[in-house]
């Protein structure tokens, strides 16, 4: 039976782990990530989910027990948010590196210093070289629904990857929200059970990280890269298959949004999409021939499917709520980076970072935003290309 | 039709929690509801602040706002304090405050245009049904009775409901006396 129910975005996530039955989970406390571990400790302690809890000294150790546990034939999940993403930055990359498919939920925090609990991307774009695939949801449901994916997409013997979803802290970590929660045989009918490509339970001797030579070593990344790019088309059949068995499809890689007839696209990536969104759709109202891209998979970067949406457009502006510090913002940079093995001939095109540390971005500032990059190419105003770091005071 | 509003309380009172129960009592009349806090470094006792949106349609926005259609102040000092008037009421908007007095102040208030302000004594209510902890009155539960009295927003058995998911029984009970008490001692005491 369906449920709809009231849950933080942070809840949201507890209970579609709570459906993927994880049998070890670790984690180690930090605002604003804390509330999904503790539901989930809840959880266990009630019995309503049979999983052990490994209660770790640092976020280091969280990650590396459910690596452990990961290789050993275990579903493993963990959540974190900034410096604890930070501090687990190694081990972010043993698990990619390794192949251990498992789940992490990151609740985004600004970096320190100074400190500073607010969401902006930073700390999730951060790991972006890591060979995980990344997901960023922008409302509760969609947290739920990508949580649930996420065992299912990493787990893909054509992916074998560890998986990192997304979303703000605050914004949508302890915002409360309707969620519809799926049947549990249904779920698990469809998630199945454990796989991944090799266990370590002493049943057959295995080797892992020991010394190996440089051919080998890139042979290994390379399958990653390759992995990366299957991920693509897993990442759209599970988003199909879900969206007939749930109910629920968001179009895979992205989602779009007043699309089809655009001679102009706004982008952007998480909760403020929401926002985005209602502002394209007043500035729809007014006749502005306007559509929004939202980024649901930063890795794998899902270029072919914003391609097949932007190509021939007039212009492009995209929102970045990270910025790489003596460049620009990292949605921009793949963008712009991706478009140029499509085309030399690319459109009017600005990158907007704003909402950094966790600055408060309205609907209402995204209206006029969006509306003036389009004003100035129409009124013929705008001769290049720009990049702005937009602080929004009030 | 999306309808804005803001809980303003103080640490303790049961602010955030009010508005997160709303949300449940809004998916049981079939409508959407997001609820959040502002979060700072809160602490029993200081200002806080909770947002609401209540909408016939899927709300998609996430920005927070300092203009609304309701303001509920569960502490009518922050009214004295010049809290409450870093928030403006809309056009046609609704002010509710525990108190127990029978008028408002306009110099506390930041206002668009008209509004009706509706009293009740949440702090009585709460005493009397013994929701107190730590010496903090449950003010929240009540306030949810006068905003239902008030605005009509999501209906009274919805809240009530939603309370007793929240709660359980025993001590959504309780609650549920007190959102029934406060929804019919709430008065409109005026318009500013």
């Amino acid at each position: 039976m369906v449920l709809k129910i009231a849950l933080t975005g942070n809840h949201a996530i507890s209970y579609a782990v709570k459906l993927a039955k994880p049998e070890v989970i670790a984690a180690y406390p930090i605002t604003p990530q804390t509330t999904i571990v503790e539901k989930l400790a809840e959880m266990i302690e009630s019995g309503e989910l049979k999983s052990r809890m490994i209660r770790v000294e640092s976020e280091h150790s969280a990650l590396a027990a459910c690596f452990g546990a990961a290789v050993a034939g275990a579903r493993a999940f963990t959540a974190t948010s900034s410096q604890g993403l930070l501090y687990m930055h190694e081990f972010v990359h043993w698990v990619s590196r390794a192949r251990a498919p498992l789940v992490m939920a990151i609740v985004s925090r600004t970096i320190n210093t100074p400190w500073n609990i607010w969401p902006d991307h930073s700390d999730f774009v951060d790991q972006r070289d890591a060979g995980w695939v990344m997901a960023y949801a922008m409302d509760n449901q969609e947290a739920f629904d990508l949580t649930l994916q996420a065992f299912k997409i990493g787990e893909d013997p054509r992916v074998y990857l560890p998986v990192m979803l997304g979303i703000e802290g605050f914004i949508l970590g302890h915002t409360t929200m309707p969620v519809e929660i799926p049947d549990e045989d249904l779920v698990d009918q469809w998630l199945g059970e454990r796989r991944q490509p090799y266990v370590i339970d002493g049943s057959e001797p295995l080797g892992l990280g020991g010394l190996t030579f440089p051919e080998d070593t890139e042979d290994m990344f390379y399958a990653i890269q390759e992995a990366q790019e299957s991920a693509k088309k897993v990442v759209r059949e599970v988003d199909e298959e879900y969206g007939r068995i749930f109910g629920r499809s968001y179009g895979g890689l992205i989602s779009c949004y007043w699309c089809s007839d655009a001679k102009y696209i706004a982008m952007a990536m998480g909760a403020w999409s929401g926002d985005l969104i209602e502002a394209v759709e007043k500035l729809r109202g007014e006749g502005y021939p306007v559509g929004v891209l939202r980024v649901r998979f930063y890795r794998p970067f899902p270029i072919e499917d914003i391609w097949s949406v932007v190509r021939g457009v007039k212009g492009i502006i995209v929102f970045d709520r990270a910025i790489s510090f003596g460049a620009w913002g990292p949605i921009y940079t793949d963008l712009a980076a991706g478009l140029s093995l499509y085309t030399s001939n690319l459109p009017y095109m600005a990158n907007i970072v704003a909402g950094i540390a966790g600055v408060n971005v309205t609907s209402d500032d995204f209206y006029g935003i969006v509306k003036s990059f389009i004003d100035s190419i129409e009124e013929g105003r705008l001769t290049r290309n720009y990049f702005a770091w937009v602080k929004v005071r009030r | 039709m999306l309808v804005e509003m803001i809980f303003l309380g103080r640490g303790g009172q049961g602010g955030v929690t009010a508005s997160n129960i709303l949300v449940q009592a809004a998916i049981y009349d079939s409508k959407y509801g997001q609820s959040f806090p502002f979060f700072g470094a809160e602490r029993r006792g200081a200002p806080v602040t909770a947002y609401a949106r209540i909408s016939d349609r899927p709300i998609l926005k996430h920005g927070m706002f300092s203009e609304a259609d309701v303001l509920v102040v569960l502490d009518e000092s922050l009214l004295e304090l010049g809290v409450a008037k870093r928030y403006t009421i809309r056009d046609g908007g609704f002010l509710i405050v525990n108190t127990a007095r029978s008028d408002v102040s306009k110099d506390y208030l930041s206002l668009r245009g008209r509004a009706l302000v509706y009293a009740v004594n949440a702090t009585k209510v709460a005493k009397e049904l013994g929701l107190v902890i730590a010496g903090w009155p449950l003010v929240n539960t009540p306030m949810l009775g006068a905003l239902v009295a008030a605005t009509g927003i999501v209906s009274l058995s919805s809240v009530e409901k939603a309370i007793i998911d929240y709660f359980g029984e025993k001590t959504g009970g309780r609650n549920v006396e007190a959102v029934k008490k406060a929804y019919s001692e709430t008065t409109r005491i005026g318009e500013v």
